[in-house]
């Protein structure tokens, strides 16, 4: 099979049905200000770590809430908790909680 | 006195009409109000509760009742206008049994249609049968109708999908009806009361909440009741084997297609012009919009003339109105009559 070079793409469709809620629901009871989100962009708009990297605040919030974990430790290993997207938030999310929740959840010792 | 007094005719029954039937009966002068239906109310009388707040459809229903037991106008139910002949001195309104009336001053007030939410045949509506509308859940709860799914489960997972017949021109509707959205807020919220386990998903394009608590309403519906709120215009809903159904959407802010199982789907359906409104509009000169709703003669500053004198516009026949901002165009209606009769009275 290696040698015929095609292979089946993975769907790129959220599967909400089968996707991992565990880090959303740590974040959320920890940090209910979480799904307080309405997805303006202002964090992401005066993120340090935009600036020069891929990383979208906004969009890691959003994924998680859809169980969409995979590569999040890379991820959210971008922010630098400085906390600007905090100060600029319309919703008054904990951002820096949020963060500092994921990264719980992310860890064995704390996870669940 | 009586025998000279200026005769005003309201079409329609509903809030509009009837507000501004009592208003122009406590000004002196003589109204005669048609209604099609067997009673007035309109579509207020199939609604269990109005948003921001919560109160009950049928305390406005009580007020408007009570305001025309005092300033009675002369009210003719089961009474379909059919067309309006339109002149320079007087009016006539020709009711389908053939009857005619003369009048000073015609009032239009014929309200609104909910968009059928079959027509929109990829959400499955009157196909599967765990496709309802915001209207058939209303009644469901006014009439303290259990909330469960067809076979009698209680559903674990609620959809609410936003603009069903509004901002699509593949159905002819390209304006905002405006008033879905915080019906979605507000109905999500209901779901939650009667069903504290369920979740609730509502997708949408916008969240427009321009009137006053809609945006606290909607801050409410995320943080005290846990309501998730989705980007995206869903595509399709298909019916699994065991009679949920799955829906398709693009997750827009993670720029991703999504699809999702549900128990129950409600169509939070736009609004239209009532059936007769258009041949009435026609048979009296009128302008109208592009969807088909009565045009006033000007935006800003002749809400509830039209470009023929003497016929005057008002509540949703014009616009998706809520019931609150109809009785202020009711009574704004009825406020303009009465100057307009008083010039009218003055030059002759």
């Amino acid at each position: 099979m290696k040698e015929w070079g095609y292979s089946i793409l993975k769907g790129r469709q959220i599967d909400f049905e089968n996707n991992d809620f565990s880090i959303s629901r740590f974040v959320e009871l920890h940090e209910p200000s979480f799904s307080w989100c309405i997805g303006c962009g202002s964090c992401t708009a005066t993120c340090s770590a935009a600036k020069f990297t891929d990383f979208n605040p906004r969009k890691v919030n959003l994924l998680i809430q859809r169980g969409e974990i995979k590569g999040i430790e890379d991820e959210i290993a971008k922010c630098m908790l400085c906390g600007k997207c905090q100060l600029v938030c319309p919703r008054g999310i904990n951002t820096r909680n949020v963060v500092q929740n994921i990264k719980r959840a992310i860890s064995k010792s704390y996870a669940l | 006195m009586s025998e000279n007094k200026q005769h005003i005719i309201i079409i329609g029954g509903g809030p509009a009409g009837l507000e501004a039937a009592s208003k122009l009966g406590s000004a002196g002068y003589r109204v005669t109000l048609f209604e099609k239906e067997e009673q007035t109310g309109g579509k207020l009388r199939t609604w269990y509760k109005l948003y921001p707040g919560f109160r009950l459809a049928e305390e406005v229903q009580d007020f408007l009742a009570n305001e025309i037991k005092i300033n009675v106008p002369e009210i003719f139910s089961n009474a379909e206008v059919v067309n309006i002949i339109p002149d320079n001195k007087y009016h006539t309104v020709v009711l389908a049994d053939g009857r005619s009336f003369i009048a000073d001053a015609v009032l239009i007030a014929t309200g609104f249609e909910l968009f059928k939410g079959e027509k929109k045949e990829e959400y499955g509506y009157r196909i599967y049968d765990n496709v309802i509308t915001s209207a058939d859940l209303e009644k469901k709860l006014r009439l303290g109708q259990p909330l469960t799914t067809a076979n009698g489960q209680t559903p674990a997972r609620i959809g609410l999908i936003h603009c069903v017949g509004s901002r699509d021109k593949k159905v002819g509707n390209v304006y905002c009806s405006r008033l879905c959205c915080i019906t979605g807020v507000k109905q999500a919220i209901e779901i939650k009361h009667h069903l504290p386990k369920a979740e609730v998903f509502n997708f949408y394009m916008d969240m427009r909440m321009f009137g006053q608590n809609f945006e606290e309403l909607y801050i409410e519906a995320q943080q005290k009741w846990g309501i998730t709120f989705i980007r995206g215009r869903v595509s399709e809903v298909a019916e699994n084997i065991d009679g949920s159904l799955q829906l398709k959407a693009e997750d827009t802010l993670s720029g991703r297609p999504i699809k999702m199982n549900f128990d129950l789907v409600v169509l939070l359906v736009g609004m239209v012009p009532a059936d007769r409104t258009e041949a009435i509009g026609k048979s009296a000169n009128l302008g109208f919009t592009s969807g088909s709703f009565l045009a006033s003669a000007d935006a800003q500053i002749k809400p509830n003339e039209t470009n023929t004198p003497g016929i005057f516009v008002t509540g949703t026949c014009k616009e998706p109105l809520s019931v609150g901002e109809t009785l202020s165009d009711a009574r704004s209606a009825a406020v303009r009559i009465i100057s307009w009769l008083r010039e009218k009275r003055e030059i002759n």
